[in-house]
């Protein structure tokens, strides 16, 4: 276990610092003058100098990617432009908005998407099985931002039962889960026939396997042996695909922030290209692709804990 | 009984169509009633994208302020948005936008991917090793965030969002042919190939590449929603397709700016994409049940 812990580790630093070289390479090796396009045409020549010395533009290639690696692994992402505050402290604050809703939309997926991929492997190719089938798969390549619109249009506007804008007054609880409730609904939805497949596909294969028939040799019953025996091994994969899957997730969060207007990287993100605020857009890609390392990296181990195949294999 | 025999009889007359292998193929993915929907679908899609300029009732770009917000009608099939275009005209030469992106986007990213995937496979351990990094360090971008960065530098374009999409999937064509060379390379008619003498270019060209066009087929179509999803979502946020072209996305922008003076225009942007993502899905799941038949059940 220590070994593949170590490899794992020293594969996410791997991934990491490679993904942050392609962030420098897409700042840095732009045909054209930074400061020019990050000012905009009509800013002055005095401007654009201030900003090349600002940001070390007038500094060797290699000497930039070196500070701008060493800064990123200090934390330290730049500063507004606009504001002069630093990008990681806007990043940070960001953040948990997106988590939460990234998350409560991912828990009622699973809530959700488990028990709909069990009740498929009652009877396989059965009316259930396909209704659900077909569900899964209507549901699984929808925009999460075009669902959010719908919604809104659906329970906001027409109905009027759900807030529509915001994440609610800060101090009220009740409130804020009142705004939670259709951005979360959006972001999960293609997530619940995701795991209702990944589970009846997963749980399938393990139900054909050997221990499975000494069970029912033994006369256990067949709900028994689905939930007490075969489920905890048919979600190790599914698992593994999560972790996977999470930056789709948080893509889909960042898009239905922007159309709840609520507060988040999506907002940050979407308001820094507008304002044309280079270092908080960066930030947010560089806080967030750590992130994903993160998480990959967790539910890797996750996966692994559970499941000593895993380990030996690699 | 009555059936076997029904079933035995056609192909003793069919045999000359079901001789070729695409003809084969193609009747078992429009076998099943959601392949063959699917299928008719997708094909219906094309066809309004292709003679769009034929079928569209109206230009696409005609602002008439006295026909401002009005719902569907049969003048109107769609209604028309905030400065008084006709949606229907407009989803159709969106259907061009989102169906050029999705060709060049994927197609991109399949010669990227496979040309990677190839040397991964066939070179030595630690070129392999080096692209798999690579790889994963590109699939760990946040995809939406890291084209909205891509397009704040490079300008908002067709052109930057194929690119950022060929890069951003890339990597997916990468890990299948990747693994999928990696099998091919051990199966016995690889080695007596390699035994005869066979160039690796030539193994490449003759064993492998006819090998992997079955899955890449079946990702391609599994692929395009995903694209048609960040077309609409990088134009709704108004970072891709520029305003006044229509395009599935800027449509929505507009229909969500009026969402409560007139929520038929986002309801009539959004349809299209739901029924080309719906579509090309499972059109996708009835490509996979032909080349692959054995994950036919997991469906």
């Amino acid at each position: 276990m220590l070994s593949f812990t170590l490899r794992q580790i020293l594969l996410s630093i791997c991934v990491l610092v490679s993904a942050i070289t392609i962030i420098f390479c897409l700042i840095y090796l732009v045909p054209g003058d930074p400061a020019t396009i990050a000012l905009g045409p009509r800013a002055s020549e005095a401007q654009k100098v201030a900003f090349r010395q600002e940001m070390g533009l007038d500094q060797s290639l290699l000497v930039q990617g070196w500070h701008f690696a060493g800064n990123v692994l200090r934390g330290d992402l730049g500063t507004d432009l606009l504001t002069r505050q630093p990008v990681l402290q806007l990043v940070m604050s960001a953040l948990p908005h997106t988590a939460i809703l990234a998350l409560t939309g991912l828990g009622w997926a699973v809530i959700l998407g488990i028990p709909l991929g069990c009740l498929s492997t009652i009877k396989p190719n059965g009316w259930l099985d396909r209704l659900i089938g077909l569900f899964s798969t209507s549901v699984i390549a929808m925009p999460a931002f075009l669902l959010a619109i719908y919604a809104l249009i659906i329970f906001s506007v027409t109905l009027r039962w759900l807030p529509a804008m915001g994440a609610g007054d800060g101090g009220d609880l009740g409130d804020r889960l009142m705004h939670l409730i259709l951005p979360a609904l959006a972001v999960g939805l293609a997530w619940v026939g995701y795991i209702a497949r990944l589970v009846r596909a997963s749980l399938l294969e393990t139900l054909q396997e050997n221990h499975v028939r000494t069970y029912r040799a033994f006369g256990i019953s067949n709900f028994r042996i689905a939930l007490r025996f075969a489920l905890p091994i048919a979600m190790i994969p599914v698992v593994a695909v999560i972790g996977v899957g999470l930056g789709n997730l948080l893509s889909g969060a960042v898009l239905v922030e922007v159309v709840f207007a609520r507060p988040g990287l999506g907002s940050l993100a979407q308001d820094a290209v507008v304002q044309r605020n280079f270092p908080v857009l960066l930030g947010t890609v560089v806080v967030t692709t750590a992130l994903y390392v993160i998480a990959n990296f967790t539910t890797d181990m996750i996966a692994a804990l559970i499941d000593p195949r895993i380990r030996k294999e690699s | 009984m009555a059936i076997a025999e029904d079933r035995a009889a056609p192909p003793e007359t069919r045999r000359p169509l079901a001789e070729s292998p695409f003809a084969k193929g193609f009747q078992r993915m429009v076998s099943s009633p959601q392949g063959a929907i699917a299928f008719a679908v997708v094909a219906l899609l094309v066809l309004g994208a292709v003679f769009a300029p034929l079928i569209a009732p109206y230009d696409p770009i005609a602002i008439a302020p006295r026909i401002r917000f009005e719902g569907p009608s049969w003048a109107h099939l769609l209604g028309t948005d905030q400065i008084g275009r006709d949606l229907f005209s407009r989803v159709l030469y969106g259907a061009r936008v989102a169906l050029k992106v999705s060709l060049f986007g994927t197609t991109a990213a399949l010669s990227l991917g496979a040309m990677l995937g190839i040397i991964a496979g066939l070179g030595p351990r630690w070129i392999d090793s080096v692209l798999v990094i690579f790889c994963d360090s590109v699939r760990s971008l946040p995809m939406i965030l890291f084209a909205l960065a891509v397009v704040a530098i490079y300008g908002p374009s067709m052109n930057t969002l194929i690119g950022v999409i060929a890069f951003s999937m890339a990597p997916g064509y990468f890990r299948v042919v990747r693994n999928q060379v990696l099998v091919l390379r051990e199966t016995d008619f690889v080695t007596a190939a390699n035994a005869m003498g066979a160039s690796r270019l030539r193994v490449a060209l003759t064993h492998l590449v006819p090998n992997l066009i079955g899955p890449l087929i079946v990702l391609i179509a599994m692929d395009i929603p995903a694209v048609i999803g960040i077309e609409s979502g990088l134009s709704f946020l108004g970072q891709g397709i520029q305003p006044p072209d229509a395009s599935w996305g800027t449509m929505l922008s507009d229909g969500y700016s009026y969402i409560r003076k007139a929520p038929h225009i986002a309801v009539a942007a959004g349809l299209p994409v739901i029924v080309a993502t719906v579509a090309f899905t499972f059109l996708g799941e009835a490509l996979r049940d032909v080349f692959d038949p054995k994950s036919g059940k997991g469906r």
